[in-house]
């Protein structure tokens, strides 16, 4: 793959990091003594001594500003006042639980996104069209919380199908995963959808009918190689809202992973652990869209080969 | 969208305006009439309540609404946790979400239109940083940052509100500065700019005019976004705190009665969703009306 391209697009992830980082760094400054905030009350006045010097207090702010990216690259985002434990060391445990519901959602989400999207850009105009075109409507308009609560309220509580809330087994994620996919599968139909529709109207299919390819040859060996990479752009935007999802998710299906601990920590004001998930979530923003930018220069050879804007 | 459907748009003459503009699909007109229902509600909702939203009565808590052969006179929809007439709170915590969406709605608009104009008119560096601050919002969910800064600052009103404005306003920026770029081009700003008018007069009563329609199709995309984020947070009771209640802060709040008065919840649940699937509806098709190139 083309060096410069790929380099540019790490130089812009990296860069975008920092800036997340000294938001984080300047709102603390701006809130008061760091000390006070990302330590528990009952620390003694050493401990707190301790930390002023760690993280550099009494020096100059450009000095602490140094430091401080140093601590938050050796994951040190200060002690949870609310049972003295490193925050890291709690984020990091509820990360597995929020990776598993993610990928779960992401699959499912997949799974129906694009065969829906697809099949709607074929035949287009038919009732399989309308039935996507509404369901991605209706994911876009369903708040999730109000979609699990419906879900709880059937499932769980009439239907005494599945388990209202909790972790632990197959059936425990039935309900959120559902909940999380269904406005991402949704986007992911419709925006399948428009970009086949772009594709099939183009010349090459045409030719690629008149050469007498079967239809499902046209549609996934010729249309859908180009209409993967629209698609592909908008399966990592969409991880942001997926994340913003996952924490009402999370809320409203007991599920014990990170949001949840967001935001518990957000109602306790725990900034230590408030501004380790906040680093950590842009983290796993920034290599996602590093990794949509490599997949995108990947799938498009203009971009690969390096070539550069050259179209056509 | 390709050149070809671009060119086999075309021909197609169009219609006389005032005359197809009014032919809407039928679940269009569903949608704008009960937005216009909901746009009653939130301006009169103190008029409409038949009880105070805080009055609470400890004899009559939990009452079922109507339906239900329990259900007490006056309290149409029945009572919540406290005895508050759920009818009144309903109405008043409508117009509390909102006021919340418009108010953010309008105040993201403004600030990422001038933000837009802004970079499209000095270029170079305003453009750089504008365009970063661009990228930046739209790599962080936005709920995440709104969630980090509440944990920060502790929550009150003006900062929730501003919080609202803050979301969603980098996409107007984005499309004002592209429709910003792409008139300056034109002939009629040329020619503006050769007579000797000045910037603000030049975008204010020029560009301006010419580009609004695809900015107020973004208004009415970003208005259902703006509700889901403040239901969202107000649910997680992290946003509009009591005793003011908003549609997620009583959502949020119904939901620990589940078993016994579902209705609680479903009910506001239910204002929220038809009201932005409502708003999303009216968005496609104003956005396809005004842009036949979408069809």
């Amino acid at each position: 793959m083309n060096l410069r391209y790929v380099s540019i697009k790490l130089l812009r992830a990296i860069f975008t990091l920092w800036l997340v980082v000294s938001f984080v760094f300047i709102v603390l400054r701006i809130t008061g003594d760091p000390t006070e905030q990302l330590l528990p009350d009952d620390v003694g006045e050493e401990i707190r001594e301790y930390y002023r010097i760690l993280w550099g207090l009494d020096r100059p702010v450009w000095e602490q500003y140094l430091l401080y990216f140093k601590a938050a690259f050796q994951g040190d985002f200060g002690v949870s006042f609310r049972n003295s434990q490193p925050a890291l060391d709690l984020i990091w445990q509820r990360v597995p639980k929020t990776v598993e519901l993610g990928t779960a959602t992401f699959v499912t989400a997949l799974v129906f996104g694009i065969p829906l999207g697809v099949m709607a850009a074929i035949w287009r105009d038919s009732w399989i069209d309308r039935l996507t075109m509404s369901f991605a409507v209706f994911g876009f308009s369903m708040p999730n919380f109000f979609l699990g609560i419906l879900l709880i309220l059937l499932f769980a509580m009439n239907l005494r199908m599945l388990p209202s809330s909790g972790y632990g087994t197959w059936e425990h994620m039935v309900m959120p995963v559902f909940t999380l996919a269904t406005a991402f599968a949704g986007a992911i139909a419709r925006f399948t959808r428009s970009a086949m529709l772009d594709v099939l109207s183009k010349d090459y299919i045409r030719t690629a009918e008149a050469e007498g390819a079967s239809m499902s040859r046209r549609v996934w060996l010729h249309a859908f190689p180009n209409a993967a990479v629209p698609v592909v752009t908008i399966v990592g935007f969409s991880l942001g809202g997926m994340i913003g999802g996952a924490v009402v998710t999370e809320n409203v299906f007991a599920w014990p992973g990170v949001g949840r601990l967001l935001t518990s920590s957000v109602a306790d004001r725990d900034l230590a652990i408030v501004q380790g998930i906040v680093v950590l979530v842009a983290i796993t923003m920034v290599t996602a869209n590093f990794l949509v930018d490599l997949a995108y220069g990947w799938l498009d050879p203009r971009i690969r080969l390096g070539s550069g804007g050259q179209s056509r | 969208m390709s050149a070809e459907t671009v060119a086999s748009a075309k021909p197609e003459a169009p219609a006389p305006r005032g005359e197809r503009f009014w032919r809407m699909p039928i679940l269009v007109w569903l949608a704008a009439g009960f937005l216009v229902l909901v746009a009653v509600i939130a301006t009169f909702a103190q008029v409409l309540m038949p009880y105070g939203y805080e009055d609470t009565n400890l004899l009559f808590r939990l009452k079922p609404p109507f339906w239900s052969s329990l259900s007490i006179e006056g309290h149409v929809l029945g009572t919540d946790k406290l005895g508050r007439d759920l009818l009144s709170r309903l109405l008043v915590a409508t117009q509390v979400s909102i006021a919340l969406a418009l108010l953010g709605t309008l105040i993201g608009a403004v600030l990422g239109t001038v933000l837009g104009v802004l970079a499209a008119h000095y270029g170079r560096l305003v453009d750089e940083i504008v365009m970063m601050l661009v990228d930046w919002q739209a790599a962080m969910p936005f709920l995440i940052i709104a969630l980090a800064v509440l944990a920060f600052f502790g929550n009150n009103f003006y900062l929730f509100l501003a919080l609202m404005g803050l979301a969603g306003w980098e996409t107007y920026a984005r499309l004002t500065r592209g429709l910003v770029l792409s008139a300056k081009e034109q002939g009629y700003a040329v020619a503006v700019r050769a007579l000797g008018a000045r910037p603000w007069r030049l975008y204010v009563r020029h560009i301006l005019p010419n580009v609004i329609g695809p900015l107020i199709v973004q208004l009415t995309l970003n208005f259902p976004q703006t509700i889901l984020l403040e239901t969202s947070l107000s649910f997680l009771g992290l946003g509009i705190q009591p005793p003011l209640t908003s549609l997620g802060q009583m959502l949020g709040e119904g939901r620990d009665y589940l078993l016994t008065s579902w209705w609680l919840a479903v009910i506001p649940g239910a204002v929220i969703f038809i009201t932005t699937l409502s708003m999303s509806l009216f968005g496609d098709w104003l956005r396809t009306r005004l842009d036949p190139t979408q069809r």
